[in-house]
């Protein structure tokens, strides 16, 4: 008995081993418990105001996010920071613009209507810096995603779950470099067996949080996740609001269209 | 639209306006005398739900060209900025590109409803076909309203299916060359296909105006397949009946419509079209619009290029010949116990097809779509020409009032 | 009895019809308002019509200096002694559009105007015109040096945007 249990033992070991050894294979990100899922989805304004903090101090200094402008950082919806704070976070940028007068473009200070400013003017210059364009982040969020069952995509339509991009983003960062020799190891990198450019991009401490959150790598990873999926979609907010409004309306009105039907079909027998 | 009308306006302006230009007249005798078959079902609400959504389109199609920018350069940008700047600009392109998956739902259950009862056979040819016209010209428009957004999966959708010209020996080089008007998909190929997809819907709403109006010439078919006889007992006047149930499901199609536009917008979209169009990289697993993916399928269950191609335009055009195809003499499949279990399984091959299209064209995937597709041939080009001749079918009711009458005391009989 | 039932009838049955047909509208009407809003300026444009910032100094005596706000152009005129005096010296209870030179600017030498004709939106041609201000040349309108409509088809003098100057006066800003 117990050499059979020994030897069942031995199998499961190299069973592991086995899999061990295939560890290449991609991971599926599990599921993650988000705010702005379902039909009563909503942002958390204190985690989206940490969650710009990492990408600001973390991800921008590779990212672009050309789509993101300071003014949006004070709309409903979001990160809600005052317009002062806007106004003055944007002075800290520099903005190129022109040409002026003299025919010679200018720096000068961004302005809320700016967009935000890259690190890298181009992803041409980043690649030359970092030997890799990183995406852009605008709406990152929504351009990424994983492979589903046909069962299960066929629940999710029922269960409004559209968050796959967030839950990519999210295993990626926080969970997918399992493997401590290989800073560009990565479990949930879809492709070029599981080399990511970008190496492991959070760690403990790394962004001091103002409001007492503890500053770990699993946190950072969620509010930043959080805040990407704010920029890939501004108006998340607001367009499960209006599609609650109009749901209910569009039920009490097929409702008195059903009725009104029997009552004008009654006539016809 | 279907002949001289003894409308009458009421008022002596309207007389006056009607002896000039018999507008009042046209509608009334179209939309409000025009007598329905009593016994349709609610599967008969889908030309209704297809207008609206016709009408949605244009509206929201015209409301976007407002803001959009058909450039390489600018195009993905116009449309998140459409999504992010324009007032209420989120609502107007969710509702159009899923308003484009809500289309073609529509009208697919619109012809499989159509193929089961039977609705191609004689006198409703020319109707059909004009029907099978407006399904061409949908996908046409669909996949080039698909590429303006310039994403990934627009730029090699646009690259593949324009390369599907090149199969046309000897001269498909120089067409394809000619569809993209340079060496590549490239701006120039984005602004023809801005122009077309602004173009094509107002085709489809004239061809539309065909159809209905062919459709009043010959009158609807019905789940039993038989002939008005009293227009008293068999019918009922468009208004108010067929209006108000047109509207209650025009109403409860919304509904599904807005879960999508609200709830889970990206639902059917591919994530790859939020990374904008790269020349130099094509995306790992490039897939179409789930509304082509049957086809596409078929596309890839052949090996052969030219062969494969032609499969795929078959597969389309064989709807044009099927009232010929179909010999039966009886029109609803109500009444036919074996083309019943064939159409049930031609639903199922389509969607299996369907999501075969999305998967790795390799292995047991092209195996299973090589027999689906087969039997969506099959079904066409064997089935429906000899189920004609060797089934028996049921005898159908005597009159459209007499099946009401069957179909009221059913129910009272269940209770 | 019998009677309150036949009536009764009748009134639920509009009812429902009331409610229905209510219901029909107001979802028109929710649905007309975007339709229509997404016409009105975008964020992005509403954004981008900052204030903008002009500096005095490189402006010489007598120049016109035309900048873009909100897509209009703006006229930053240095006024010289002269074309002041001749703003001032009217009666302005004659003119088509009374105002006095005073209430339209803030520094006597500094003339700021939105560049755009009250007729129908031309923009006129500074130094021009007989009352040395401007003169539209599409339809006719003359404006004098305090840019107040003198002759012809337009109705109002031209708009003055609001405007502040920097604590040093070298310095204008616009919006």
């Amino acid at each position: 008995m117990i050499r059979l249990k020994t030897l069942g033992l031995a199998a499961l070991l190299a069973f592991g081993a086995a899999s061990a050894a295939r560890a290449q294979e991609v991971k599926t990100p599990e599921r993650q418990s988000w705010t702005f899922a379902g039909p009563f989805g909503h942002f958390d304004q204190a985690q989206l105001q940490r969650g710009f903090e990492v990408f600001r101090t973390v991800c921008a200094n590779c990212h672009s996010a050309n789509l993101l402008a300071f003014r949006n950082l004070s709309q409903p919806g979001g990160p809600s920071f005052s317009e002062s704070q806007v106004k003055a976070l944007a002075a800290e940028y520099t903005v190129h613009d022109g040409p002026g007068d003299d025919g010679a473009m200018f720096d000068r200070p961004g302005r809320p209507a700016d967009h935000w400013v890259p690190t890298y003017a181009n992803p041409e210059a980043a690649k030359a810096t970092l030997g890799a364009a990183p995406p852009d982040m605008s709406v990152l969020a929504k351009a990424r995603g994983y492979e589903t069952p046909l069962w299960r995509s066929l629940i999710d339509v029922f269960t409004q779950y559209q968050e796959a991009g967030a839950d990519y983003i999210y295993s990626l960062v926080a969970l997918g470099y399992s493997d401590k020799k290989d800073p560009n190891h990565n479990d949930y990198f879809p492709v070029a067996g599981n080399h990511i450019a970008m190496p492991k991009p959070l760690s403990d401490k790394q962004v001091d949080y103002a409001d007492g959150t503890p500053p770990t790598v699993d946190n950072y990873a969620r509010d930043v996740t959080a805040f990407l999926t704010w920029v890939a979609e501004p108006k998340l907010e607001e367009r499960k609001k209006t599609g609650l409004r109009a749901t209910i309306f569009l039920l009490i009105f097929a409702g008195l269209m059903y009725f009104t039907k029997k009552r004008v079909w009654a006539d016809a027998h | 639209m279907s002949g001289p009308s003894t409308y009458q306006p009421k008022s002596a302006l309207g007389r006056w306006f009607e002896a000039r230009l018999p507008i009042g007249g046209l509608v009334h005798s179209s939309f409000v005398a025009y007598p329905t078959p009593r016994n349709l079902n609610y599967w008969w609400t889908f030309g209704a739900i297809l207008s609206f959504m016709l009408g949605a389109q244009i509206v929201t199609g015209i409301v976007l060209a407002m803001h959009y920018t058909p450039h390489v350069d600018y195009a993905f940008n116009s449309v998140e900025t459409i999504m992010r700047d324009v007032n209420w600009g989120w609502f107007m392109r969710y509702a159009h590109a899923n308003g484009a998956s809500m289309f073609f739902i529509a009208v697919y259950i619109h012809m499989f409803r159509g193929l089961y009862y039977g609705s191609y056979k004689a006198p409703r040819e020319v109707l059909w076909i004009l029907g099978v016209i407006i399904y061409l010209l949908m996908m046409a428009t669909g996949f080039m309203g698909y590429v303006l957004p310039w994403g990934q999966m627009s730029f090699w959708g646009a690259k593949v299916i324009t390369n599907l010209f090149s199969a046309i020996p000897l001269v498909g080089n120089s067409v394809t060359t000619w569809l993209w008007g340079g060496y590549a998909v490239d701006n120039p190929t984005l602004n023809r296909f801005y122009s077309l997809h602004y173009l094509l819907p107002f085709m489809i709403a004239g061809v539309v105006v065909l159809h209905v109006w062919a459709l009043h010439v010959v009158g609807q078919n019905n789940p039993d397949g038989i002939d008005v006889k009293n227009v008293e007992k068999d019918t009922v006047a468009f208004t108010p009946y067929a209006t108000i149930k047109d509207s209650f499901a025009v109403v409860v199609f919304l509904i599904f419509y807005a879960w999508f536009v609200f709830f889970t917008p990206n639902y059917l979209g591919e994530p790859d079209n939020y990374i904008q169009a790269n020349p130099l990289a094509t995306p790992a697993h490039i897939v179409p619009e789930w509304y082509y993916l049957p086809f596409y399928a078929i596309l890839r269950a052949i090996p052969d290029k030219l062969i494969g191609v032609c499969a795929l335009f078959g597969a389309i055009i064989v709807l044009a010949f099927l009232p010929w195809l179909d010999t039966s003499r009886v029109r609803s499949g109500k009444y036919r116990p074996i083309f019943k279990v064939c159409f049930w399984l031609f639903v199922l091959s389509c969607l299996g097809l369907g999501w075969l299209g999305a998967q790795e064209p390799s292995g047991g995937y092209v195996i299973a779509a090589r027999l689906l597709a087969l039997y969506y041939f099959g079904f066409f080009l064997v089935l429906l020409p000899i189920l004609g001749l060797v089934e028996t079918p049921r005898t159908p009711p005597a009159s459209i009032a007499e099946a009401v009458l069957r179909g009221k005391t059913a129910t009272i009989d269940q209770h | 009895m019998a009677n309150t039932a036949t009536m009764d009838e009748p009134t639920r049955r509009d009812m429902l019809f009331i409610a229905t047909g209510a219901f029909a509208a107001i979802g028109a009407a929710s649905i007309a308002w975007p339709l229509i809003n997404q016409m009105n300026p975008d964020a992005s444009t509403i954004a981008a019509g900052v204030p903008v910032d002009v500096d005095l100094g490189g402006i010489k005596e007598g120049q016109i200096v035309t900048v873009k706000w909100r897509g209009n152009p703006i006229f930053v005129r240095y006024r010289s002694q002269k074309e002041i005096d001749e703003a001032v010296n009217v009666d302005v209870a004659k003119l088509p559009d009374p105002q006095a030179d005073a209430d339209r600017v803030k520094k006597a030498q500094w003339l700021v105007l939105i560049g755009v004709c009250t007729h129908l939106g031309c923009i006129p041609q500074g130094h021009d015109g007989p009352f040395d201000g401007w003169l539209c040349h599409c339809h006719g309108s003359v404006y004098d040096t305090s840019g107040r409509i003198r002759q012809g088809p337009a109705p109002y003098n031209l708009a003055v945007p609001p405007t502040a100057f920097s604590a040093d006066g070298k310095k204008l800003t616009i919006g």
